[in-house]
């Protein structure tokens, strides 16, 4: 069980992100939202099992489905709602919207609209923790979709080759779009890649956020040791179609049966059963939460769209090196603008 | 102390000096072990992989330089250079920073044929986010190495692999700004616009105009991303004739640009009409001939000046 100090703030994280997503599905219904987004909705115990063992200095790499991951890291509603939104007061400056939305500050390096590319990323932030001795460890989420692509062998081999401090979090929901995992692959585990190539893969139910808290925990003391890379297999399920609101071919019963075990509700009964909290203060922090959604849309509503003239700024740095620091938190550069942070003071 | 380099030679030194100026600098690629001491990673054969780590690094506090062996391997590597490098400051409004360099050398000779011989640096001149360098000699590989490293920016650095220029190099030769082209030679009569591998060709042929009466300027671009417009426009302002010269093929390259900007820019300057000399559009072959035939030599350069409307 994950520890008393520790649980509600996992709880929370999952619950953050769930109400996060039916927002975004809610604003799409009402027209107010334009651009794919892909729900993490199902999948919340991952983000939140692992990242609760991550410092704001440790990276993460993303997929398109990334919103999820951003919150657990500890993005922040309203520069998410306005990214969204397409508003100058986004985490994007309303450049990057949901699949390239992404917070350098938390060190996490974006949301990714080519599968599997964040792979390779996270590889690479690892490798740099690793030359540059500052401790911290990188994680790479992809789906199973990703896991055929060849950067997924080549990342694999040269972190557990270079004993880079990585983990690699596959979140297997079983689809890539509408292609069923044994479509397109003769066995049945992915954590089965990673033997032959030397390093540990371990399969993990990742509905039970307790396990995957479990397993993230040990990998990541593996990689925080130097002893290397895992990758961990989170057998998980979307509950939404692959992209937004939109169109659902699964077959319902199956989708029934994932949501009979869901992420959430299976862990506020351990908290209630192990007297961790009560159904009353899980209300209130839903609650809360919802206030602070009603008030991140209406931030991103009343921000301002990005000024035509900006669509050539941010094209190029205009600075050579070297940084004047590389072991700050971010990587030395300053996130916003006047406009962004005029908004976040108001 | 002054040394006599080639390119490659000039590229090492720009790398070292560079990596005991900074230690951010490290070097990734195959065959590169105790290349550059410690700073040097062997990485297996897998260039879509270790460039994505490249940018990995780069967004982690590194400076990493890759290598592709062969500038033709990058075609494994498009999705970390144009997709992720190119396109993550932007798309990260303007929160991040790719400082990377990729090392990319191009170009043919005999022996080597189509898979390991191709310049292909115009793919990755039209794409916002990138630079792209392409040093003729030893002295600008050395510069624009040390100041491609010191870019907050992906650079591609496409250098001149059998280039038989050597130079004389000393502690003294710094940085060379990206996006500045360089005039060679200085004539009136006309414009060779040329970078990388022709530098030499475009030379020796102003050479040849010379004792025939025709004053050549020879303009080398050094980096064709951003394109130094104002050096090229300025000399076709004085001579009004040009010719580009280019070991890339024709359609949609650095040469066909150089055709729009001055169409665009600089029309009125124009005498005679510019002509493009360019490889023949095949495959480069294995055969010394076939090679001697397929590239442009010093004659086709010689007489697209000549006889700009043939
Ligand atoms: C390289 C690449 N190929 C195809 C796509 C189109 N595409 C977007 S998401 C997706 C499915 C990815 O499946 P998976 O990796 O399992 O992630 P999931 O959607 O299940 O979270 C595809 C094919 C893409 N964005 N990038």
């Amino acid at each position: 069980m994950i520890p008393r100090h520790h649980a509600l703030a996992v709880y929370r994280t999952m619950l953050k992100i769930r109400l996060f997503e039916e927002r975004v599905a809610q604003l799409f219904r009402d027209h107010k939202l334009y651009g794919p987004a892909h729900l993490y909705v199902g999948q919340e115990a991952v983000a939140a099992g692992v990242c609760a063992h991550l410092a704001p200095t440790d990276y993460v790499a993303s997929t398109h489905r990334g919103h999820g991951h951003l919150i657990a890291k500890g993005g922040r509603y309203d520069r998410m709602m306005a990214e969204l939104f397409a508003r100058a007061t986004g985490y994007c400056k309303g450049k990057g919207g949901s699949m390239h939305i992404a917070d350098m500050s938390l060190n996490m390096l974006g949301a990714n609209g080519i599968v599997s590319a964040g792979i390779p990323l996270a590889t690479g932030a690892a490798f740099a923790a690793k030359v540059l001795k500052n401790g911290r460890v990188s994680v790479a989420f992809f789906g199973d979709g990703a896991a055929n692509e060849g950067v997924f062998m080549e990342s694999m081999n040269i972190a557990a080759t270079n004993r880079l401090p990585v983990v690699f979090v596959c979140e297997n929901n079983t689809y890539s779009v509408g292609i069923k995992w044994r479509t397109v692959a003769n066995h049945d585990d992915i954590a089965a890649r990673a033997h032959g190539l030397g390093l540990p893969g371990v399969i993990v139910d990742g509905q039970d956020v307790t396990a995957v808290y479990r397993e993230a925990a040990t990998a990541l003391e593996r990689a925080r040791s130097g002893a290397g890379p895992t990758l961990l297999e989170c057998k998980t399920y979307r509950y939404f179609g692959h992209c937004g609101i939109w169109g659902d071919p699964r077959d319902p019963a199956e989708v029934a049966a994932w949501k009979a075990r869901d992420p959430i509700a299976l862990f506020a009964a351990r908290l209630r059963s192990e007297g961790m909290a009560s159904e009353a203060e899980l209300e209130s922090m839903a609650e809360e939460l919802r206030r602070e959604l009603d008030a991140a849309v209406a931030f991103a509503m009343a921000s301002p769209a990005p000024r035509p003239e900006e669509v050539t700024s941010d094209v190029y740095s205009e600075s050579t090196g070297p940084r004047a620091s590389t072991t700050a938190g971010t990587t030395g550069i300053t996130v916003g603008n006047d406009v962004v942070s005029k908004y976040l003071e108001e | 102390m002054p040394r006599e380099m080639n390119i490659r030679e000039a590229v090492m030194d720009a790398v070292k000096e560079e990596m005991e100026r900074d230690p951010t600098v490290v070097y990734l690629g195959e065959c590169v072990e105790g290349l550059f001491g410690d700073r040097s990673y062997e990485m297996p054969i897998a260039e879509a992989g270790f460039t994505g780590v490249g940018v990995g690094a780069a967004l982690a506090g590194l400076r990493p330089i890759v290598e592709i062996m062969f500038g033709d391997f990058v075609t494994f590597a498009m999705d970390p250079i144009v997709n992720q490098a190119a396109k993550i400051r932007y798309m990260f409004g303007g929160a991040a920073s790719v400082p990377l360099v990729i090392r990319c050398p191009f170009g043919a000779c005999p022996g080597m044929a189509a898979q390991h011989c191709q310049s292909l640096e115009s793919w990755f001149a039209g794409i916002p986010g990138l630079k792209v360098v392409t040093p003729a000699t030893p002295r600008d590989a050395k510069g624009l190495m040390l100041a491609a490293i010191r870019d907050d920016n992906p650079v591609l650095f496409c250098e001149a692999r059998h280039s038989g220029i050597r130079e004389t190099i000393t502690d003294a030769d710094g940085p060379i700004p990206i996006g500045k082209a360089a005039i060679r030679r200085v004539g009136k009569d006309a414009t060779i616009v040329t970078y990388g591998s022709m530098l030499e060709k475009s030379l020796q042929a102003a050479e040849q105009l010379a004792a025939k009466g025709i004053d050549t300027e020879v303009v080398d671009l050094r980096t064709i991303l951003p394109l130094d417009e104002e050096a090229v426009l300025a000399s076709v302002a004085k001579t009004g004739r040009l010719v580009t010269a280019a070991e890339a093929y024709a359609p949609c390259s650095v040469a066909s640009e150089i055709a729009a900007l001055v169409m665009e820019k600089g029309f009125r300057s124009l005498k005679a009409p510019l002509r493009r000399v360019h490889p023949k559009f095949a495959p480069v072959p294995f055969a010394s001939e076939l090679v001697h035939s397929l590239l442009p030599q010093v004659e086709d350069i010689v007489a697209a000046v000549e006889r700009p409307a043939d």
